[in-house]
């Protein structure tokens, strides 16, 4: 597969009255055409931020892109002005968020917001764009799409407008699509039909996707690699398979550990992450996450690079504990009941 | 019916809260000048459930359900429109003023936004302490004393009582909301998501706290919550809402093991698993549409617009929630002739 997003040692800096927020940290990552990329990481990881950066939708000041490179398509990212970057935003990558309400515009009708990127983008007119839209609406699954097209956000349920966010997402039929959070503030029942959408669409149109969550075990069944995240640094990047069996970071291994699954029967107790995540203005000079990791050692007082474990593996840490043999506990009590 | 609830659940203890057709109607008024009523939302219409004294019920639903007005109606932090609870004997919805704010020091409620919850122009001291005082049980010294032990309980500092809520992060915030709830000794505590706005990492320390003061304090939870994964961690039984009503009440096993209403199987389909493989064999009902409003909820059985298995009597008849097996009730005209089960693998049991 080709290389479709080949990010190298991004930072993201935030220029605040308290200090420097050193947001994000040589994140190295890519994504190949086609391939569904998940990210995972608490608040304030850096996630969402790595992803604004990229598309140039960083509030600037107070934050600013200070280093690395973004190529997308052979261009950079980083590089380019706001015109080049308006060309690409939207057109060929596109970005759905968690908030249906607050991201699209409440005082203009759902039809005025889908047919713009189609105006501006394929230089369709008025009625080839609101054929388009319609067409959209009803890929989707928003029912009398025809009829629907003139409501304002209002007037559709969260689900309804979460559709209506990927209708637009995918107006110009990107060949990358980023979804940050978008299922989060939805119902569980509303999330497997949205999930269930994007993984049709997915198989349909073959773009390329990153979705950004908190929750593992959403992109357990959707994903085809995980990136994550702490403290605004990648720790480990690894195949769905190969991140869930054998984690090889203390802190995936903690948030598999500590989150309680449907098939649990015995009453296990939890084995939290102790403690919190650092302050990102007095950022430690150690590996950021020493203070919690129960397997840190003399050496973790500097921070490592990310190497290589496995095909496709990499992990940050210098213990690299080996994850299926802590996770065997776990998995045995759920097959002997 | 209400009898038959009382006489069956005695196997599993003793009652410490009876929830008796517990209903909340909010009205809708129109007009400008002449308010009148022209509907009600019908948030919670017609509950019947015990908790029992040391046990955790977890109450699960998707928004909109009527689960957070169940647990205030409980608490009579909205006065019910209808029906009774009994908490100890004493029925709380004919207790007024006086008499209802000594029973509330038994009950206490943690919240969900640990932001929202604590003013934030007071100390942490003030927080935690303020319950002492208006219930008459301690003040000055002793009120210090007790406020700082709490602090130790919970696995906060003593010395953050001159703090304020702002210095602290979200789950250290929640553990300052739950020794407030514990300031007054409570017995009964209704957990609103309390840990929805954590962070995945902290969510296991609240819980794992949560169940140490359970076992120290002897409480009784009523856990509302809307990931059913958390929810059979934490629960001895665990009760299914659906637009107001309870549609399924069992054992945290039994429930996920054998669920009998089409909603919770739906429900328990729509969960993600942390595992790939496992996920792989699962197969997921999607469930069509949006729950309808409970201002003008469906005739029969309120679940039949969204039902794949619904048939003509559901749209007719309201289905009686009633105990298909031993200490498993269900709302479902279906369960009797065994066609309440969707076809697919849950991939949980």
């Amino acid at each position: 597969m080709a290389r479709l997003l080949d990010v190298k040692e991004l930072e993201t800096r935030f220029f605040t009255e308290n200090g420097v927020v050193k947001a994000v940290n040589h994140v190295t990552f890519h994504v190949d055409e086609g391939e569904t990329l998940g990210v995972v990481g608490e608040s304030g990881s850096g996630k969402s931020v790595t992803m604004l950066s990229l598309m140039k939708l960083i509030p600037q000041p107070p934050g600013k892109v200070t280093g690395g490179e973004a190529l997308f398509q052979g261009r950079d990212l980083v590089q380019m002005n706001q015109n080049e970057m308006r060309e690409i935003r939207g057109n060929n990558m596109a970005m759905i968020f968690q908030d249906p309400m607050t991201s699209l515009n409440p005082v203009l009708r759902i039809s005025t917001q889908i047919m713009e990127a189609l105006e501006l983008h394929l230089k369709l007119n008025k009625q080839e764009a609101r054929d388009r839209a319609v067409e959209l609406l009803r890929m989707v699954g928003i029912p009398a799409a025809e009829k629907r097209i003139d409501d304002y956000p209002h007037q559709f349920s969260g689900g309804m407008r979460q559709r209506v966010m990927i209708a637009i997402g995918l107006a110009c039929v990107p060949q990358l699509l980023i979804a940050d959070e978008p299922t989060t503030a939805l119902d569980v029942t509303i999330q497997a039909q949205i999930v269930d959408l994007v993984k049709d669409l997915r198989s349909e149109i073959g773009m390329a996707i990153i979705w950004i969550t908190h929750d593992m075990s959403l992109l357990a069944s959707l994903a085809d690699r995980i990136m994550v995240m702490y403290a605004g640094e990648i720790v480990e990047v690894a195949p769905v398979n190969q991140l869930y069996e054998n984690p090889r970071h203390p802190y995936t291994i903690g948030l598999l550990r500590s989150i309680p699954r449907l098939d649990s029967r015995e009453h296990e107790r939890l084995q939290p992450v102790q403690g919190f995540p650092p302050d990102l203005i007095d950022y430690p000079t150690t590996c950021p996450f020493m203070p919690r990791c129960p397997y840190a050692i003399s050496q973790c007082v500097q921070d490592p690079d990310l190497e290589e474990v496995g095909d496709r593996h990499f992990v940050r840490c210098w213990v690299k504990p080996r994850g299926e043999k802590v996770l065997a506990h776990h998995h045995r009590v759920r097959e002997i009941t | 019916m209400t009898d038959v609830v009382q006489t069956e659940h005695n196997a599993l203890g003793e009652p410490l809260v009876s929830v008796r057709n517990l209903e909340m109607h909010f009205p809708i008024n129109d007009g400008l000048l002449i308010q009148r009523q022209v509907g009600a939302v019908k948030a919670v219409d017609g509950l019947t459930f015990d908790i029992m004294k040391g046990e955790t019920l977890g109450l699960v639903g998707e928004s909109g359900c009527g689960k957070s007005t169940t647990g205030r109606a409980i608490l009579q932090l909205h006065h019910p429109t209808g029906g009774e609870v009994f908490f100890q004997g004493t029925d709380l919805t004919k207790l007024h003023g006086g008499n209802l704010r000594k029973m509330r020091r038994h009950m206490q409620m943690i919240f969900q936004d640990p932001y929202a919850s604590l003013n934030p122009r007071m100390l942490v001291g003030d927080i935690v302490g303020e319950p002492l005082e208006v219930h008459g049980i301690a003040s000055g010294n002793e009120k210090r004393e007790r406020v700082q032990e709490l602090l130790k309980v919970v696995g906060l500092n003593p010395y953050f009582v001159n703090r304020y809520p702002h210095e602290f992060s979200g789950g250290q915030r929640q553990r300052i909301g739950l020794a407030r709830a514990l300031t007054t000794n409570p017995d009964f505590i209704v957990a609103d998501e309390p840990i929805s706005a954590l962070d995945v990492s902290i969510q296991a320390q609240v819980i794992n706290l949560m169940e140490d003061l359970q076992q120290q304090f002897d409480l009784t939870y009523l856990f509302i919550a809307h990931d059913l994964s958390v929810v059979r961690h934490i629960s001895d039984r665990v009760a299914v809402m659906y637009l107001g009503k309870i549609v399924e009440l069992a054992d945290r096993l039994d429930l996920y093991d054998d669920p009998l209403h089409p909603y919770t199987q739906a429900l328990l389909s729509a969960i993600p698993i942390a595992d790939p493989k496992l996920e792989a064999t699962r197969e997921r009902v999607i469930l069509k549409g949006d729950v309808p409003s409970p201002v003008n909820p469906p005739s029969g059985c309120n679940f039949r617009t969204r039902c794949p298995l619904a048939i003509e009597i559901c749209k007719e008849e309201e289905p009686v929630f009633y105990e298909a097996k031993p200490n498993h009730w269900v709302a479902c005209h279906l369960v009797e002739s065994g066609r309440n089960k969707l076809d697919i693998n849950l991939g949980i049991s």
